[in-house]
């Protein structure tokens, strides 16, 4: 019954969303206003329903009903509840019923808290929302039915896949999802905004946050799977440029790039059509990873509910979507005429360097990801595109930007004299050198990696400190007053700028030092890695509640004190009939010791791996903060506030 | 006591990880080069996978053919090309810089360099702009206010 009631709202959220398409946009046209206000109370209603739809579904795991065809397929009795909640989502069906809640949810949002924007906009914004929702919807029903039933249901499920029946991977696709969906909010205010034919510094104001939420959970998304893969996969690799991970590395990298055009829109008026290119192309990247994740035209590790059919759906909606709003882009992108003149050194160039950058990082991914499909239909030439290739072609991008990013920062808006604004960053370029000579001097490898990435994050970080000093004027007394008043999003940009340096010194001292072992060592022996004497003390055999373990305890000690004492699985998890490994980590914030027990060996003994992996932590620490910066900016008051909303004459023409 | 027998054929199944001790050789030189030839080399049947990384037999079968390549004394070119000739293109996760390929390579660079050309030429228009003002007085006097809240 609860069943019915889920699905009987998913076709009705349907309803509501042509309706909410149809009408706002029809009004705003006509100048209707009983239509246009069709659509705050259609994207309430919409969000409503699809919260009882999931509900309902996620209602159906928990009981562990199986007669429902995907709690079948993802579930079993003897899941720990955690994960036959997780599971709701750990399947193609439910993550695209979870993807269309949060399309409605974000248009929701958009009608409450959008007050502030004028009523013919609002109505655009919400009807192009929509729209997509519509398109979703349609898939998720006519394709990908969550709620069917099976005509004899079995008596237990196949069980989740056993890797991600864990705690980083229950909640890394929510947030992604966040980010992705959240990104078509931005898209819906720029096609809204080139519907109307006019942006100006309150679009750019109103765009920010959205950007910035989508910004911000597809930051924490992504690190959350980048975690996930370094305990779980069993070496500690934390990015494999899989195309699953660059179809979430792609939005990221434009939502980070049209953050900052927005500024200038916002502030200067200006690179108002680039700023509309970027947020029409940061959906389309999130449309492309849908595309990507679920259609199985890319091989990739997550092999996540691959399906051409679906496939062909997919490419539809973002051959729509693009193709429409590109279209729409090229007939209305030539008025949008940018008013604020600046000088070639100033803060706007310096975005604008950004956002180059930024701009063709992606397409670098970009490329890199379709390649070997672009390679066999055109050149009829089967290749791969790997981590060296990425590797190379990517990180100058990233030097290059970490390079600029505090010149930027601390370089005033309009016309800037050069001289000036180095002079203050001397000191900061020598002290970030120092950090990098002194790892020189104390590294034993003979590698530029650490000192470089030593250098970029202190740099980085250092810069973000004089960013902060100089906003807070000259009078050292009154500084910590003038910190703690200055707007939050200056607190933001300083924050998420040095969590980037704390992310580059995290990357790049692992790579450079982290030491591996691999060997046989029987119960009792004792051997050395990276001046740590670890000590294969026992081995036994643990049973879980839905899996068997192989569990070894391993002792670690330094000069003769015992630092740790880790216990590495191996599982087999008999349900889903798979092996996992079940690496055991001290962690650190100078490094992490990382322990992996293998195979019981034939001539008697294990296989052991142990990694010391300095500064690991510091990698998602640094993502930590970048995103609690995002947080910070997002909390800025001029969001907030609606920028004297109530003191707009009546009827404003949008021409 | 069925679900133990089970799980234990299973481990059997899948008993191979990657990098395995008994593969590796004595030579700690020779190992690091084997090491990064196999970071570059993709599992054929695993999906986007380094055979470093796989725990697949396939996997197994090229390390173990990796070292033996280098332990005959194959250079690391040499090596490659062995194993590239076997098996195609295919396996190279680092794609070569040979034929349509080049496009892929220098794909980046030149989107860069255009980029920045087109920037240069729009900064510098933007700093040549002289146009008269195209909002009213009152307008911009309620765009500062908007500013300034």
């Amino acid at each position: 019954m609860i069943v019915e009631i889920g699905h009987f709202a998913l076709i009705l959220a349907l309803f509501v969303a042509v309706l909410q398409t149809v009408m706002p946009l029809v009004g705003a046209h006509k100048r209707w206003s009983g239509w246009m206000a069709m659509a705050e109370p259609a994207a309430l209603a919409q969000a409503a329903l699809l919260t009882i739809s999931f509900m309902a579904l996620t209602y159906a795991f928990v009981v562990s009903d199986f007669s429902v065809r995907i709690v079948t397929l993802n579930s079993h009795t003897l899941k720990p509840m955690l994960y036959k909640v997780s599971g709701v989502w750990g399947n193609h069906e439910g993550s695209m019923l979870l993807w269309c809640l949060i399309i409605a949810v974000f248009g929701a949002l958009v009608a409450l808290f959008g007050s502030n924007l004028p009523d013919g906009l609002k109505a655009r914004v919400l009807g192009v929302q929509a729209s997509i929702g519509v398109a979703f919807l349609a898939f998720l029903i006519f394709t990908s039915n969550p709620f069917l039933r099976l005509e004899f249901p079995p008596l237990n499920g196949q069980d989740l896949n056993p890797l991600l029946q864990d705690p980083g991977l229950a909640f890394h696709p929510p947030f992604l999802y966040l980010g992705y969906v959240g990104l078509s909010t931005s898209f819906s205010f720029a096609v809204a905004a080139l519907i109307e034919g006019r942006v100006d510094a309150a679009w750019g104001r109103w765009v920010r946050p959205w950007t910035l939420l989508a910004w911000l959970m597809l930051t924490i998304g992504i690190a959350l799977g980048s975690w996930w893969a370094y305990y779980e996969l069993g070496w500690g690799g934390f990015w494999f440029w899989d195309p699953v991970e660059n179809a979430s590395f792609m939005p990221w990298l434009i939502s980070a790039a049209l953050l900052h055009s927005a500024i200038v829109v916002e502030k200067r008026e200006a690179l108002k059509a680039w700023t509309i290119l970027l947020a029409i192309l940061a959906f389309g990247f999130s449309l492309i990873g849908a595309f990507i994740v679920r259609s199985g035209v890319l091989t990739s590790v997550h092999a996540f509910a691959n399906d051409p059919e679906r496939g062909v759906y997919l490419l539809g909606i973002t051959g729509f979507f693009m193709g429409g709003a590109l279209m729409l882009y090229a007939a209305r992108a030539g008025s949008m005429q940018a008013k604020g003149v600046f000088g070639t050194v100033s803060r706007e160039s310096a975005l604008v360097l950004n956002n180059v950058l930024l701009a063709v990082a992606t397409f670098v991914v970009f490329i890199g990801t379709i390649w070997p499909l672009l390679a066999e239909m055109a050149f009829d030439r089967k290749v791969s595109v790997g981590p060296p290739f990425f590797d190379a072609t990517f990180t100058p991008f990233m030097i290059l930007l970490a390079l600029a990013l505090p010149l930027g920062t601390v370089m005033p808006w309009k016309r800037a004299k050069l001289g000036r604004v180095l002079r203050p960053l001397w000191v900061v370029f020598l002290l970030a050198f120092s950090v990098a000579a002194l790892i020189w001097v104390v590294q034993t490898e003979r590698s530029l990696l650490a000192p470089m990435g030593a250098f970029l994050g202190a740099w980085l970080i250092l810069g973000a400190g004089l960013d902060l000093w100089l906003k807070t004027g000259t009078d050292v007394r009154a500084k910590l007053g003038r910190a703690w008043r200055l707007p939050r999003s200056d607190w933001g940009r300083v924050v998420a700028h040095s969590g980037l340096g704390v992310t580059i010194i995290g990357i790049s001292l692992m790579l450079a030092w982290e030491t591996e072992d691999i060997r046989v060592a029987q119960v009792g022996d004792t051997f050395t890695v990276a001046d740590h004497e670890i000590t294969l003390a026992a081995v036994d055999d643990v049973e879980g509640p839905n899996y068997f373990s192989t569990m070894a305890e391993l002792r670690v000690s330094k000069n003769e004190r015992e630092v740790a004492v880790l216990y590495p699985e191996k599982r087999v998890y008999p349900v889903a009939a798979m092996p996992t490994t079940e690496a055991a980590i001290d962690n650190g914030v100078f490094r992490d010791i990382y322990l992996v027990i293998g195979d019981e060996q034939p001539g008697g003994g294990w296989a052991v791996r142990s990694y010391f992996k300095p500064f690991a932590n510091w990698i998602w620490a640094g993502a930590i903060i970048m995103s609690l910066g995002g947080l910070l900016s997002l909390t800025d008051r001029r969001f907030r506030v609606a920028a004297g909303a109530r003191k707009t004459p009546a009827g404003v023409p949008a021409e | 006591m069925i679900l133990r027998a089970l799980a234990f054929l299973v481990m059997m199944a899948g008993a191979a990880w990657a990098v395995e001790p008994g593969e590796m050789l004595e030579d700690p030189v020779l190992e690091d080069r084997a090491r990064a030839l196999s970071k570059e080399l993709r599992c054929l049947v695993c999906r986007n996978e380094s055979i470093d990384e796989s725990n697949a037999e396939l996997a197994r079968d090229l390390r173990v053919l990796v070292r033996e390549r280098i332990a005959g004394g194959d250079t690391d070119d040499e090596a490659m090309a062995f194993i590239v000739d076997r098996y195609g293109e295919y396996v190279l996760l680092n794609p070569p810089v040979t034929g349509s390929n080049v496009i892929l390579w220098v794909a980046g660079p030149v989107l860069l360099l255009a980029a920045l050309g087109i920037s240069g030429v729009y900064i510098r228009r933007r700093r040549d702009d002289d146009a008269p003002e195209a909002l009213t007085s009152g307008e911009e006097a309620r765009l500062a206010e908007l500013l300034d809240d």
